[in-house]
């Protein structure tokens, strides 16, 4: 079978960009990509987003962005997932070279917030729940975090701040991370300090939204440019799972099936089990939800997933890392966008650029992106080819 | 404007209507015509008693638009007696604390208000308030 590698990748810093619109934003993620990636020229682009028609008033990215970006006349549209938009477009660019009809397939997510302020923010937001049943009653994807978290607690006995250790960890590794909206460790004590947000969920359970885009090119194997002076990476395992759209449909909301199923069906085609992993990019969006993943996905027992944090067995040094450049929390939260941030993290990693956050000689990454409480769930599994 | 979508959902909103299950009697809600236990269709109506309790909650203070004018209000998760579970503003709290286990019974309220956007309107529809005692003494006979 083809070999789908990741040929090139890009990324702009995460955070309140006033001065640049959301093509602009695309394109200097894409601009990057395609200068790391040695002058492959793309034949599809697949752009990963959530809320530019509701924020932006804008919908048809794909040709928006292709045109701007001087690709004028590839195919060209948007995939959307919610927070997982940016892993379903990863996975559209994928099965595009997969399939044998696409030779190179550029892939940017790009989340353009702070053309709102406010309450319309969280309104666009919200539009990632059930609208009739969820949304109308004044939910958020806030809302939808506490209500896990408090039922965590409750369900297990997990002790008070128990998930202290994985806003953490993020910020430990954000501060090294160029492109990370906060680049500042935080102390543990302040845990136990800060404000709540959505009682019993404080400042630091819940990941900042802001703007960012990031963009990767991926090819075949047999088409790297032979100068290419990057160790290529291979797309070993894709998967894209979904559960009910509503938390209230669910007979086990704190089980996240979706993303349990597509972290099995990945690893099973990458022939790779979860030890066999050096790291794990994660949702981090809300604490709870990095804990319930590491649950889902297998590395550890139902409830005990905040023992791995308290234990630092997620820090770089750990048993499995997780937001090993700070994660949604620190990094910072593009909606549609995070998914490639992800990828483009991991790659650094398997590549060894990774700097002060590098885990040594890591040649297998686990990444996952979430739409909603694991309502859609997008699961890569990249190795060093 | 989005009146047509409101009317259209009514039936569920005022009085808590969802479906029961010919083939293998589950009680349906929200309403999805597929059955989730079993698979088979289900469009029979079946209104539920709007008795409940509090599976879990919260409470928000930065409210979407359309709903800041009720902000600060808490959202539950209201597991019904019939079985399944519902997404709802709880109301008439008063002094009380809330918690998990609490016995809850369904009411029709102002769900948000006008906006100042084009979508703004007033929607009803069910919310839930705490059952008081002589009330949770009634449904046990
Ligand atoms: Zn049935």
């Amino acid at each position: 079978m083809t070999d789908v590698v990741i040929a090139g990748i890009g990324q702009t810093t995460v955070g309140e960009h006033w001065h640049l619109s959301l093509r602009e934003l695309a394109y200097h993620a894409i601009e990057a990509a395609r200068l790391d990636a040695g002058g492959l020229l793309p034949q599809s682009l697949f752009v990963g987003n959530m809320l530019a028609p509701n924020l932006s008033g804008q919908a048809h990215l794909g040709v928006l962005i292709a045109d701007f970006a001087g690709l004028r006349g590839i195919e060209a549209y948007t995939v959307e997932a919610a927070g997982a938009s940016g892993g379903a477009a990863l996975r559209a660019g994928y099965l595009a070279i997969k399939s044998g009809f696409v030779d190179v397939v550029l892939v940017v997510g790009v989340e353009k917030l702070t053309d709102k302020v406010g309450p319309e923010v969280d309104t666009a937001i919200a539009t990632s729940l059930d609208s009739d049943y969820e949304a109308v009653q004044g939910m958020t994807p806030l809302t939808q975090g506490a209500m896990l978290m408090r039922r965590y607690f409750h369900e297990y006995g997990v002790p008070q701040h128990a998930l202290a250790g994985f806003p953490v960890t993020a910020h430990a590794n954000g501060a090294s991370n160029p492109n990370a909206m906060f680049r500042k460790a935080i102390k543990p004590e302040l845990y136990a300090r800060v404000g709540m947000v959505c009682d019993p969920l404080n400042m630091f359970d819940a990941a900042p939204e802001a703007d960012g885009a990031a963009a990767v090119l991926l090819t075949r194997a047999d088409l790297l440019p032979p100068d290419a002076n990057h160790t290529p990476i291979r797309i070993a395992g894709s998967s894209v799972a979904t559960d009910t759209l509503s938390l209230h449909d669910r007979p086990d909301p704190l089980d996240f099936r979706a993303a349990r199923l597509s972290v099995g069906q990945a690893c099973l085609q990458a022939g790779l089990a979860i030890d066999q992993m050096d790291f794990f990019e994660l949702c981090d969006a809300y604490s709870v939800y990095a804990a319930l993943t590491l649950e889902a996905a297998g590395f550890a027992e139902r409830g005990l997933g905040w023992v791995l944090a308290e234990e630092g067995q997620i820090g770089l040094k750990g048993s499995i890392p997780i937001s090993t450049m700070g994660g949604l929390k620190a990094r910072g939260n593009p909606i549609g966008a995070t998914g490639l941030y992800q990828v483009v993290e991991a790659v650094q990693q398997l590549r060894g650029v990774a700097g002060n956050n590098q885990i040594p000689e890591a040649k297998n990454a686990l990444i996952q992106c979430l739409g909603g409480p694991a309502s859609t769930a997008v699961t890569h599994v990249l190795t060093v080819l | 404007m989005e009146i047509p979508r409101h009317w259209r959902l009514k039936k569920q909103r005022y009085a808590l209507v969802g479906e029961v299950c010919p083939h293998c009697d589950a009680k349906i809600f929200p309403p999805r015509d597929v059955c989730p236990e079993c698979g088979d269709e289900a469009k029979t109506l079946f209104e539920f008693s709007g008795r409940g309790e509090v599976y879990s909650y919260t409470t928000l203070s930065n409210a979407p638009a359309g709903y800041q004018a009720s902000a600060p209000y808490t959202v539950a998760l209201v597991k019904l007696d019939e079985g399944p579970m519902v997404t709802a503003q709880l109301t008439d709290i008063g002094e009380q604390d809330v918690e998990i286990g609490m016995p809850v019974e369904m009411v029709t309220r102002k769900l948000r208000s006008e906006g100042d956007d084009d979508r703004g309107m007033l929607v009803y529809g069910y919310k839930f308030r705490p059952m008081e005692l002589q009330q949770l003494a009634a449904a046990a006979d």
